[in-house]
C-alpha cells in the first residue's frame, strides 16, 4: 500500500441536479416576464462557459415592479395579519430547504464557490434566515421598538454577487417579517439562485407583487435605489458604491442601511492554539475564495511565534484543493468573474513591487476558468496596498506585533471596521481586545461564523446598520 | 452709593477642556429677543473645529472605556451644577429667547431633568439593546451596543438650553465624544452649559463646544474624516442635503432632523441613544 501519495478520486457532484434552464427571466409582480433591458449571459468561472441568458431591467422595468410592490404593500402585505405573514415566510425556508440540494449545485456553478460550502453554509444559512425572521413578523410588538411598529413600504434592494442566495435572504426575510413588499437587485455576475428563490416565492404563494427580483448590472441598481417610490434601501457591496448611494440619497429621507467593504484582522497571540488558530487562520482567508466581506485579510502574528506560525500556515495552505468547485473534496473554487480576477492580480503585483515576501501555494490549477492561487504575503507593512485595500480574494497580508496595545493599534488602523479575530487561551485578554476592537463581529478563537440570531454589521466606513437579531429588525422597521 | 458697576463675562469657546478664543481672533455680536446687545461672542473658525475633533477623538478612549455607572455620576453632577446655576440660565434663556421669566425657569427645570434621565440611562443601554444570541452551534455569542466614536452635533437654533442639553446629553450617555456646534444667534447658554461640564468631572475633551455660524462650520464638520456621526438638528434647511451629502464620503451616520425644530419637552425616547451606538457581536466556542 502506497501511503505516501494520498490522491483523491474526484468526486463531482452532478451539473444536472442544478436543473439549469437555458433562460431565465425577470420576476415581477408575481410572474416572470421578459425584462426589456439588453439580456445578460451568466457564465461559470470555472469553465468560462455560457450558463444561461437572462433577461435584465431596464428603467420602464424597475418603475412597474416598484408600483407593484407598492400595491402589494398597500393592499395586502402592509395590512396582512403578522401571523399570516410568518406563515408564508415559513413556507419559503421549508421550501429552500427541500430544494436545497438543487440550489447548492447552481449556486457552485453560477459562483464558483466550492459545492461543500454552498451545500454546507450558502444554502441552509439562507433557510434558517427566513424561518428565524418568519418568527419575527407577529412577534414585532416585543422587539423593542415600541408597540405596533410600522413596516417602511417598499424596500429598494442590491446585493453582491458572493453569497447570491444567502444575501437575498438576509435582505428578503427581514424586509417581509416587518411588512414591507421587495424589489430586489442580485448582481450582475450570479442572479441564477435569486430567480429560483423567485419560483420558490411563487410556488409559496406570495401575493403578487411582495418580492420582485430584477436581474441587470449596476445601472440597473442606481435606477432602483433612486426611484422615488423606494421608501428604504439596503445595500451589500464596496464601500465605493455604498458611498455614492448614500451621497445619491441625501435629502430624500429615505432609510439607507449599508454593509460594506472590510480588512479584517486575524490576532494570533503566542499562547493560542497554533493548529486551532490555522484551521481559523485558513478557514478566515480562503473560505469562498476570499470574497468575503469581513474575510480575515490582515493575520497579525505575535513576533515570537510568527516564524512557527508562517511555516505551519504554508504546510497548509498547500494541502487545499484548489480547482473544479463542483468536486466534493475542492477546498477554493473559481474566482468570481475575470474582472474580479484582475483586480486580485493587480494588488498581489502591488504587494511584490513594494516589497512584501510573497508565498503561493504549489498547488496545481485548471487550464481553464478563473483561478487563483492561495497566496500569503510575509513582512508586510501597514502602508503598503495589501494591507490596508480590500482585495476580495484568496491572499492573506501578514504583520507582526509584540503587545496587545500594538496588536489593537494596528488592528484599528483602518476605515473599515467590520469583523476581527482573536486567537489565545487566556479568557481576559479576549474580552478586553473585543471591547477595543472597533469592529462590528468579533470572532474569538473562530471565525467567520454566521447565524440569523446575531446581528452582523460594520463600524466606519464598512457601514451601518445591522442584519440578523432583534437589532436588525431596525432596519425594516418605521422607528 | 450708586449701583454697582459689574462684572460682564467673556464668552469663549470651550475646547479640550479648556476656553480659548477663536484663534482667528473673530467674535460676533449676540443680541437679545429685542436686538439689544448681550455680549460678543466668539465666531469659531475651520481651524478650532478642526481642533475640537482632535481633542473629541482624544477624549474618546477614556471616556468611551469609563464603567457605565461612572458615566451615569458624572452626568448626574452635571444636573447637580445645572440645579445650583438655575438663576443664570432662566436670564440667559430669558434673554436670548424672549420667554417670560417662568417660562425660561421651566425650561431650564426640564433641562437639568433631561440630564437626570439621561444619566440613569448609562448602565440600562446594554441591557435593552444588548442581546445573548441563541445561535444554532457551539458558540456563546453575544452583542453588546458602544458607542459609535466623535460626533458632530449642530444644536437646535431655537432652544438655546433645553434643546441642546436634549442633544448633548445622549452623546455622552452612551459614552461617545462630542463637537457641537451651538445654536448661532443663541450661543450664550451653551458656553454658560460649558462651564458646568467643565466643574462636573466630564473629562476635559468629551464635549467641546463652538460658537459662531453654522452654515460656516458645517460642511467641515460634515466632511471630516475623523468624525463618525453627524446630528443635523441645527442645520439650515437650504444646507441639509449637503451636508447629508459631504457625511457620505467618510459613510457617516446621519441623525436627519425634521423641517421644524421638535418641542423638546415632550417626554424623550431611546431613539437617539440607538442612534449613536453600534452593535457589536463578539463569539466564542464552548466546549471542554
Amino acid at each position: 500500500m502506497d501511503l505516501v501519495n494520498w490522491e483523491y478520486a474526484p468526486a463531482p457532484e452532478s451539473r444536472a441536479i442544478a436543473n439549469l434552464k437555458p433562460s431565465y427571466r425577470m420576476f415581477v409582480d408575481g410572474e416572470f416576464v421578459e425584462g426589456a433591458g439588453e439580456p445578460l449571459k451568466s457564465v461559470n468561472p470555472a469553465t468560462e462557459e455560457v450558463l444561461a441568458e437572462v433577461s435584465t431591467a431596464s428603467s420602464a422595468d424597475v418603475d412597474r415592479a416598484v408600483k407593484a410592490a407598492r400595491r402589494a404593500h398597500d393592499k395586502t402585505w402592509g395590512r396582512m395579519p403578522g401571523a399570516e405573514r410568518a406563515k408564508y415566510i415559513f413556507r419559503i425556508a421549508r421550501m429552500i430547504a427541500e430544494r436545497a440540494r438543487e440550489l447548492a449545485v447552481l449556486e457552485s456553478l453560477d459562483n464558483g464557490k466550492p459545492i461543500k460550502e454552498a451545500r454546507d453554509t450558502d444554502v441552509p444559512t439562507a433557510a434558517a434566515h427566513f424561518f428565524y425572521h418568519a418568527g419575527w413578523a407577529d412577534k414585532l410588538d416585543y422587539a423593542g421598538y415600541g408597540p405596533d411598529p410600522r413596516p417602511l413600504g417598499v424596500a429598494g434592494q442590491v446585493i453582491p454577487w458572493n453569497f447570491p442566495l444567502l444575501m437575498a435572504a438576509w435582505k428578503i426575510a427581514p424586509a417581509l417579517a416587518c411588512g414591507n413588499t421587495v424589489v430586489l437587485k442580485p448582481a450582475e455576475t450570479t442572479p441564477l439562485t435569486a430567480l429560483v428563490l423567485a419560483e420558490i416565492i411563487q410556488q409559496a404563494e406570495l401575493p403578487p407583487g411582495v418580492v420582485n427580483i430584477l436581474p441587470g448590472a449596476g445601472d440597473v441598481g442606481a435606477e432602483l435605489v433612486n426611484h422615488a417610490g423606494v421608501d428604504k434601501v439596503a445595500f451589500t457591496g464596496s464601500t465605493e458604491v455604498g458611498k455614492i448611494i448614500q451621497s445619491a440619497l441625501a435629502g430624500t429621507g429615505k432609510k439607507l442601511t449599508l454593509e460594506l467593504g472590510g480588512k479584517a484582522a486575524n490576532i494570533v497571540f503566542d499562547d493560542a492554539p497554533l493548529d486551532q488558530a490555522v484551521e481559523g487562520i485558513v478557514n478566515g482567508i480562503f473560505f469562498n475564495q476570499g470574497h468575503v466581506c469581513c474575510a480575515g485579510s490582515r493575520l497579525l502574528v505575535q513576533e515570537s511565534i510568527a516564524e512557527e506560525l508562517l511555516a505551519k500556515l504554508h504546510a497548509r495552505v498547500a494541502t487545499l484543493r484548489v480547482g473544479d468547485p463542483l468536486d466534493k473534496n475542492t477546498d477554493v473554487g473559481a474566482i468570481n468573474s475575470r474582472e474580479q480576477l484582475t483586480k486580485i492580480t493587480e494588488l498581489v503585483a502591488s504587494g511584490e513591487r513594494e516589497g512584501a515576501e510573497r508565498w503561493t501555494s504549489p498547488c496545481p490549477l485548471p487550464d481553464k476558468g478563473f483561478y487563483f492561487a492561495p497566496t500569503v504575503f510575509a513582512n508586510v507593512t501597514q502602508s503598503m496596498r495589501i494591507a490596508r485595500e480590500e482585495i476580495f480574494g484568496p491572499v492573506l497580508s501578514v504583520l507582526t506585533f509584540r503587545t496587545p496595545d500594538e496588536a489593537l493599534a494596528k488592528a484599528n488602523n483602518t476605515p473599515y471596521g467590520l469583523s476581527a479575530g482573536v486567537w489565545t487561551e487566556k479568557g481576559s485578554r479576549i474580552l478586553w481586545m473585543a471591547d477595543r476592537l472597533r469592529a462590528g463581529v468579533v470572532w474569538a478563537n473562530t471565525f467567520n461564523r454566521f447565524d440569523p440570531t446575531a446581528p452582523f454589521g460594520g463600524y466606519q466606513e464598512s457601514g451601518f446598520g445591522r442584519e440578523g437579531g432583534r437589532a436588525g429588525l431596525e432596519a425594516y422597521l418605521d422607528v | 452709593m450708586s449701583d454697582r458697576v459689574t462684572v460682564s463675562k467673556t464668552y469663549k469657546l470651550y475646547l479640550g477642556g479648556a476656553f480659548p478664543r477663536s484663534e482667528s481672533g473673530r467674535t460676533y455680536p449676540v443680541a437679545d429677543s429685542k436686538g439689544r446687545f448681550l455680549a460678543n461672542a466668539a465666531q469659531a473658525s475651520r481651524k478650532d473645529l478642526r481642533e475640537a475633533v482632535v481633542a473629541a477623538r482624544g477624549a474618546f478612549g477614556k471616556w468611551s472605556g469609563a464603567t457605565a455607572y461612572n458615566r451615569g455620576q458624572v452626568l448626574y453632577r452635571v444636573a447637580e451644577l445645572l440645579e445650583g446655576r438655575r438663576e443664570q440660565f432662566a436670564e440667559e434663556v430669558a434673554a436670548g429667547e424672549g420667554v417670560p421669566a417662568r417660562r425660561a425657569q421651566a425650561l431650564v427645570d426640564a433641562a437639568v431633568d433631561r440630564w437626570v434621565w439621561y444619566a440613569g440611562w448609562t448602565d440600562k443601554i446594554a441591557t435593552v439593546l444588548g442581546a445573548a444570541n441563541p445561535v444554532a452551534g457551539p458558540y456563546f455569542s453575544f452583542s453588546v451596543p458602544e458607542p459609535t466614536g466623535v460626533v458632530g452635533v449642530l444644536a437646535p437654533q431655537r432652544s438655546s438650553l433645553l434643546g441642546l442639553v436634549s442633544v448633548l446629553a445622549p452623546v455622552l450617555a452612551v459614552g461617545a465624544t462630542a463637537v457641537v456646534v451651538s445654536s448661532q444667534d443663541r450661543p450664550l447658554p451653551a458656553i454658560t452649559l460649558s462651564e458646568v461640564l467643565a466643574t462636573s468631572d466630564v473629562p476635559g475633551g468629551v464635549v467641546n463646544l463652538l460658537t459662531g455660524h453654522t452654515a460656516e462650520l458645517a460642511p467641515w464638520l460634515a466632511a471630516h474624516a475623523d468624525v463618525n456621526a453627524l446630528d443635523l438638528t441645527g442645520a439650515p434647511g437650504e444646507l441639509r442635503t449637503d451636508l447629508e451629502k459631504a457625511a457620505a464620503g467618510t459613510v457617516k451616520r446621519v441623525l436627519r432632523a425634521p423641517s421644524a425644530e421638535p418641542d423638546w419637552t415632550e417626554r424623550p425616547d431611546i431613539k437617539r441613544l440607538r442612534a449613536l451606538v453600534e452593535t457589536k457581536t463578539v463569539w466564542h466556542p464552548t466546549g471542554v
